[in-house]
């Protein structure tokens, strides 16, 4: 197969930055998309030029470290497919793809693909845990949580925090984001000690950190490689709200 | 140098709580003036930084992801192991400890490995208050399931997403900490070297790797929870930049490097399915619960697996170990998909693959129940791989998923540089020859959560430790050390990249230092190794900014950091005649192609020494004693 790319290149957080074109020959359907670049990149390093900077880690779809726009949408046309499990075969020879970072104010790019995701966790350093310390709380099994909740409470658990629902929004928003561990903690006994605290906290960093409001587009639930479902998002409206009325701690 | 293990004296049962007695305290107001050096934030990493902030110590967190939050512990699929006893099932403290022993093929410390079954109990106790959410039976209490090794189902689980739930878990309570201020976050870094001034660790020299520039940091003691070296592999099941750095400078400064030729292959990965394949990925172990592993009885036999009739199925593990079957240990399971491979009866188009079967077990419960246990798991095969497993068997085969070997360490898991402790994967100290499945999980918590705040507090309270600043020579040289060899690597200019020396030499080692090891195989390499390193030194390119990240150059210091450590991890294989566990050597098995160890004589934790560039690295012996658990020839029959 061969594909042709059509590429930000940005070389530092200052550059304006420009759509380069390259082409990827011999491309295989088994190829997952990252190792299709891996191969661009090669060809561009033994030219002696700066290979394209994009992230990755662990290319199994659970460290969240890739991500960025294929053609428009995150992560790429697979439904909840991270970028680095996105294989080649969803894609026809000679096709047309145009790559860039993820978009949002609060991201800002730091070179190519590569964006600053930093603001995430500012979030979860809000209130996204529980307050105890290592030591000696009591027996895992005291603690009974039906089958039911527990489940729920992992589907929300799962996000990976690669930023795709960002990126997707109109408004920039992180609300599913947050969402997700503000519904796994406040779903589980061991989050109800600060379940108000919790919520206002990171509600009120999410908006300090630049990410906009929720509208209900459903965008981000629509790419989350996880397929975090926004009903998080109407979760967490909820607990704000009776956060706000219950107050603070 | 004679290594002191510095195991407390009295009874099993009883050295760890008498250590804790014993161990020097800090008072909670003098905490705060100490700087503790964490490098990693995976399991062992982000659970001793917020530990150790908890405590009121000043903790300074290095890592080299975006986020901490993205260390590879996350990966991690299957469960952690804990002597709960929840089935009543005959699980105890002494059984883990001995299934560890024995699992490890009587190559760890007695002493160690009882504390870790100690401490398992307490790690879920933690995990579970901090709202992991672990698996649930229907009244609510913990759900278990059975592992590799094991009798007993002792392993706690979430989903086929254990790693990243334990993880997502000790990273809050880290950034619960940074909220307070005691734990300093650093993204984006990479160790390149560790300062000693006095002898001790005092120090780091990091690389931002988003604006290039080299970092320096001092501290009072320097904590190395960087992971593996399973990458020097090139394919492994370990994350795209998980890298022996840190821990290769840490040994180029001083610390000794123990057993690396104990490395784990995982048997139930997907096979290779190409050159362009940047990485391998792993089914978890959990899979062999209710998969059936078999092979053609026939050589060649390359009709498609359900035109293969019940009578010509080999289920060579449940027929060669009928007590353990399905559930052997990862090393005995992978010897085994070798040799069917070897024998001409691998499946798949390389014939290097063989099935592992969910037939029977769909058949019996059902889609569904399949589904709820390992669905993510078949949905990770179905997109890597485009078939359905619900429906045709998974093909497998063998990778490199973990290695044992590590930096050597006492019992307080400082390393042969005072000050400088090594946590989690990087040390070597708990697993022997083998690693249990869902035992990695267990270890890198319990020595972040539990072991390090005691033996770290009696480190600080017991030595005097002068206030240094990041302007001694100590840092000047290290900087300019570091500085040098990000230098050389721009200066190469040649032709190859990175990856493709980096391909070659972990073909080199998978072929000669992989499954099964023999002195010629091993002295090939040692003649190999050194060619290549020379071709990357003499041909390497490396294009790009230095002041800027720069994602090549991270990556050829570290392939450059591999093409000297693989001299060690061959030197050990070579050494090491016997074999045990992970590392198999052909000339020395049963009658029946069982590993086979030789107690008399290699007893030891083999411990390197770097003697300078060019030279041979001198090798320490530790030698290995058993009081409570008599070493005999492993049997899984």
């Amino acid at each position: 197969m061969r594909i042709f790319l059509k590429v930000w290149r940005q070389a530092s957080p200052k550059d304006r930055g420009e759509f380069v074109d390259y082409t990827a020959e011999d491309v295989s359907p088994g190829m997952s998309f990252l190792e299709m670049l891996d191969v661009v990149n090669e060809g561009l390093i033994v030219k002696g030029q700066d290979p394209i900077a994009f992230d990755s880690d662990c290319r199994e779809g659970i460290c969240g470290t890739c991500g960025f726009m294929v053609s428009g949408i995150a992560h790429g046309p697979e439904h909840g497919t991270t970028v680095c499990q996105l294989h080649m075969r969803r894609f026809k020879d000679n096709e047309r793809l145009t790559l860039e970072p993820w978009r949002a104010k609060a991201f800002p790019v730091i070179k190519d693909l590569v964006v600053d995701r930093s603001a995430f966790d500012r979030i979860i350093q809000a209130g996204g845990y529980t307050s105890i310390n290592a030591g000696g709380p009591q027996d895992a099994n005291a603690i009974l949580i039906p089958k039911v909740a527990a489940d729920k409470a992992m589907d929300s658990a799962a996000c990976i925090g690669c930023g795709a629902c960002v990126a997707a929004c109109k408004n920039a928003s992180a609300a599913l984001f947050a969402s997700a561990k503000v519904s796994h903690l406040a779903l589980l006994p061991q989050g109800q000690p600060e379940r108000s605290s919790r919520v206002v906290a990171m509600v009120e960093r999410h908006d300090a950190e630049g990410f906009g409001s929720c509208s209900n587009e459903g965008e981000c639930e629509a790419v989350c490689p996880k397929e975090i479902p926004i009903t998080n998002i109407a979760r967490m409206n909820r607990e704000y709200l009776k956060g706000m009325l219950v107050g603070r701690d | 140098m004679t290594l002191d293990s510095k195991i407390p004296g009295g009874p099993l049962s009883d050295k760890w709580d008498r250590h804790r007695f014993e161990s020097k305290l800090v008072n909670p107001a003098n905490r705060r003036k100490y700087t503790i050096i964490v490098v990693g934030t995976g399991l062992a990493g982000a659970s001793a930084a917020s530990s150790l902030g908890e405590l009121g110590y000043n903790v300074l967190s290095f890592c080299i992801q975006d986020s901490p939050r993205r260390a590879h512990s996350i990966a991690a699929q299957g469960g952690i192991n804990a002597a709960k006893n929840y089935q009543n099932d005959g699980d105890s403290i002494q059984r883990l400890f001995y299934d560890t022993v024995k699992g490890g093929d009587y190559r760890s410390r007695e002493a160690n490995v009882f504390r870790l079954a100690q401490l398992s109990v307490n790690i879920i106790d933690q995990c579970v208050a901090q709202g992991v959410p672990f698996a649930r039976e229907y009244g609510g209490l913990l759900d278990n399931r059975s592992f590799g090794g094991a009798q007993v189902s002792r392993t706690f689980y979430a989903r086929g997403q254990t790693g990243q739930q334990l993880l997502l878990g000790a990273y809050q309570s880290m950034m619960r900490q940074v909220e307070k201020g005691t734990v300093k976050s650093f993204s984006n870094r990479e160790m390149l070297d560790v300062v000693l001034i006095d002898g001790q660790a005092r120090g780091v020299i990091v690389r931002n790797l988003t604006t290039g520039a080299i970092e320096r940091y001092a501290g009072h003691a320097v904590l190395l929870c960087t992971g593996g070296y399973g990458t020097a592999y090139y394919l492994s099941t370990n994350a795209v930049n998980s890298n022996v750095t840190a821990a290769w400078r840490a040994h180029k400064r001083g610390a000794f490097f123990a057993n690396p030729c104990y490395t784990q292959i995982h048997p139930t990965c997907i096979p290779v399915s190409g050159s362009h394949q940047s990485k391998l990925t792993l089914m978890s172990e959990s899979l062999r619960n209710d998969g059936r592993v078999w092979v053609p009885k026939t050589q060649g036999d390359k009709r498609s697996p359900e035109q293969i009739p019940e009578a010509e199925r080999d289920y060579y593990l449940e027929r060669r170990y009928p007590s353990f079957g399905n559930l052997v240990p990862r090393d005995v399971a992978s010897r085994n998909a070798k040799s069917v491979c070897d024998e001409g009866r691998g499946v798949g188009d390389s014939g290097l693959a063989v099935y592992l079967d969910f037939k029977d077990a769909i058949k019996r419960l059902g889609d569904d129940v399949i589904r709820a246990r390992y669905g993510n798991l078949f949905d990770m095969y179905t997109k890597i791989t485009d078939e359905n497993p619900y429906r045709v068997p998974m093909r497998i085969y063998p990778a490199i998923h973990y290695t044992m070997g590590g930096l050597w360490v006492d019992y307080n898991l400082m390393s042969t540089i005072p000050g400088l402790h090594v946590l989690g994967e990087a040390n070597f100290s708990d697993h022997g020859a083998n690693r249990l499945g869902a035992s990695a999980l267990m270890q890198g918590l319990a020595d972040g959560y539990f072991v390090i705040p005691y033996t770290l507090a009696h480190y600080l309270g017991s030595n005097a430790l002068p206030a240094v600043s990041t302007d001694h020579d100590a840092f000047n040289e290290a900087e300019a050390n570091v500085q040098g060899r990000i230098d050389q690597l721009l200066s190469v200019k040649g032709s190859k990249t990175p990856r493709q020396l980096h391909r070659e030499l972990g073909g080199l080692l998978w072929d000669e230092v992989g499954m099964a090891r023999t002195d010629v195989g091993l002295r090939r390499a040692l003649q190999r190794i050194p060619e290549l390193r020379e071709e990357f030194w003499q041909n390497v390119s490396v294009p790009g900014p230095q002041n800027n990240m720069n994602k090549n150059l991270e990556y050829a210091g570290r392939v450059a950091d591999y093409l000297e450590f693989a001299e060690v991890l061959t030197l050990d294989a070579l050494q090491r005649t016997e074999s045990a566990g992970g590392h198999f050597r052909e000339e020395s098995q049963t009658p029946d192609g069982e590993a086979m160890r030789d107690d008399d004589n290699f007893s030891y934790v083999a411990a390197w020494e770097y003697q300078g560039a060019g030279k041979p690295p001198a090798l320490h012996k530790e030698p290995l004693t058993f009081e409570y658990v008599k070493p005999s020839q492993r049997s899984y029959k």
